[in-house]
């Protein structure tokens, strides 16, 4: 008997929460299978992008709803390779935003991707360090000196092939204290102190100014990030989809993604 | 009447594991599993799973003891407190951990001080993260097995002349096996499954702190057959720890 009680409780909070979200979006329940139909009025636009690019897609989603107004973006940050896993096991998406070419290739291989992927922005290695740079640490190959503690990507994400990248190219071989397995995770290692610096990208040093400091060098223009963007196959808001990756790519987008330290698209 | 809901959490419980089952390519499966990298997370795995245990053990047993025979004002806060990695999420607990061991948190600070050691990024921040979630599987377990049995064989014992450490060795020690024997192999398992606070507080690096759980994560960034494999080894040696290593008396207990 409790056991119904409870089911119907369930059921009702679970009906009660249906109705009040599409209340407020009506055509997310209905926009999904008629990726052809025009722009709808609102709904909700979901963006799967790189961890990398939090702050700046955030900055970019809010001037997208207010440009549009009754749509809201909602977007899921994680580890570019997490995203294309997810987008394999059926995750609905509209937008997908890589921090690298290789995964959005592996994305439009595996058949997830509608149209060919541009490229918005590229990204290069920084390092950060902790605030007014105590170790004075001032090129890569001081990453390489005993005694430090030094974070990293792991080389199956796109931030650790790029530092792998470097190592090669300046053969300096780092002993890393940890391999994480995305660059937020590096950031924050460094900012709670607990390493002495961490390679990240130049964007992710300059979006935490303030709680660590960013020290740029010369061979990190060896390994550059290519940051491509797509629609996803069977986007629920397939027309939406397309005016974001276009705003992405706009003026706007590249004003916004310039301010945090991404270069051109070239 | 009550099949029905058994058997969907049965499913519930089975299904998911069947489905990785299906998902294996059976054919790489060997040659996924036996790659340095894996074989090096699954010896981490082990070896830090049995040192949590050991350390379970030994902290966990003397304050079950405590938290039940004690009769302290305030015992019952207590208890709920040593419940409450039970209900964190593991990256709070890998924060909480963080913020205490590591380079910036008092703690850690003084350890830095006395022996000029950092704790996270080392096996031990791994085994320090895998007892803080598993030890208390043993405590609760051990805990509801002293209450059950009350104490008063104890109090025999004490009145035909035992003194405290023969009525503890002698008398609640047995009493306590079965109760034991099931908290350690819960907390075995546990401390093997750990992934967020190991990953928030110790980091992950081949060999010295990417275990097995952390070796899944990183695997599926690349290669998810490979990830999936990991899993399917995971989930037996899982199955293995608690089949083989059950005592016959835990089930009996139940019966």
């Amino acid at each position: 008997m409790k056991f119904v009680l409870v089911a119907a409780g369930t059921a009702a909070l679970a009906l009660l929460a249906g109705a009040c979200s599409s209340g407020d979006e009506p055509s997310t329940a209905t926009g999904s299978g008629s990726s052809a139909a025009p722009a709808p009025a609102g709904g909700t636009l979901t963006v799967f992008a790189a961890a990398s690019l939090t702050e700046s897609f955030t900055a970019l989603g809010k001037q997208f709803e207010a440009a549009h107004p009754g749509v809201k973006v909602s977007f899921d940050y994680e580890g570019s390779s997490a995203l294309v896993q997810k987008l394999d096991n059926g995750a609905k998406a509209d937008v997908f935003a890589s921090a690298d070419e290789t995964t959005m290739t592996k994305a439009t291989q595996s058949g997830v991707i509608d149209g060919r992927p541009a490229v918005f922005a590229t990204n290069k290695l920084a390092i950060a360090v902790a605030k007014g740079n105590p170790k004075g640490i001032k090129t890569f190959a001081d990453l390489a000196r005993p005694g430090l503690t030094v974070v990293v990507c792991a080389k199956q994400v796109p931030c650790g092939s790029a530092t792998q990248k470097v190592e090669k190219s300046t053969g300096t071989t780092l002993k890393p204290a940890s391999e994480e397995t995305d660059v937020k995770q590096v950031l924050a290692k460094v900012q709670s102190g607990d390493a002495d610096a961490g390679l990240v990208y130049v964007t992710d040093a300059t979006s935490a100014a303030g709680k660590v400091d960013k020290v740029d060098f010369p061979e990190s223009s060896g390994a550059v990030n290519k940051y491509p963007i797509a629609v996803v196959k069977d986007a629920p808001q397939a027309a939406l989809a397309k005016e974001f990756t276009d705003f992405v790519l706009g003026a706007q987008g590249k004003a916004e993604l310039t301010k945090i330290g991404f270069g051109p698209a070239e | 009447m009550l099949w029905f809901p058994a058997v969907l959490a049965l499913a519930l419980v089975v299904l998911p594991v069947v489905g990785l089952l299906v998902r294996t390519d059976l054919t790489r499966f060997p040659s996924l599993l036996v790659t340095s990298s894996s074989l090096r997370a699954l010896k981490l795995s082990l070896t830090t799973a049995a040192l949590s245990t050991v350390a379970c053990v030994l902290l966990g047993v003397p304050l079950a003891v405590v938290l039940a025979r004690s009769r302290v004002p305030g015992i019952r806060l207590l208890r709920s407190v040593v419940l409450l990695p039970l209900v964190l999420p593991p990256v709070v607990g890998g924060l909480a951990l963080l913020y205490l061991l590591g380079r910036k948190g008092f703690l850690g600070q003084l350890v830095n001080w006395l022996t000029g050691q950092q704790v996270p990024f080392t096996t031990a921040a791994v085994v320090i993260a895998q007892t803080f979630v598993a030890m208390p599987f043993l405590v609760v377990g051990l805990e509801g097995a002293l209450r059950g049995s009350g104490d008063r064989y104890e109090q025999v014992a004490a009145t035909l002349g035992a003194r405290p450490w023969t009525v503890f060795r002698r008398v609640t020690m047995p009493l306590l096996l079965p109760a034991l024997g099931s908290g350690m192999v819960l907390s075995f398992a546990r401390a093997l499954g750990e992934f967020g606070a190991t990953i928030t507080f110790a980091g992950s690096l081949e060999g010295v702190t990417r275990t097995l759980p952390l070796e899944v994560y990183s695997q599926a960034e690349v290669d998810i057959d490979s990830a999936v494999a990991l899993s399917l080894l995971l989930i037996v040696v899982a199955i293995l720890v608690i089949a083989v290593a059950r005592p016959r008396s835990w089930e009996g207990g139940l019966r």
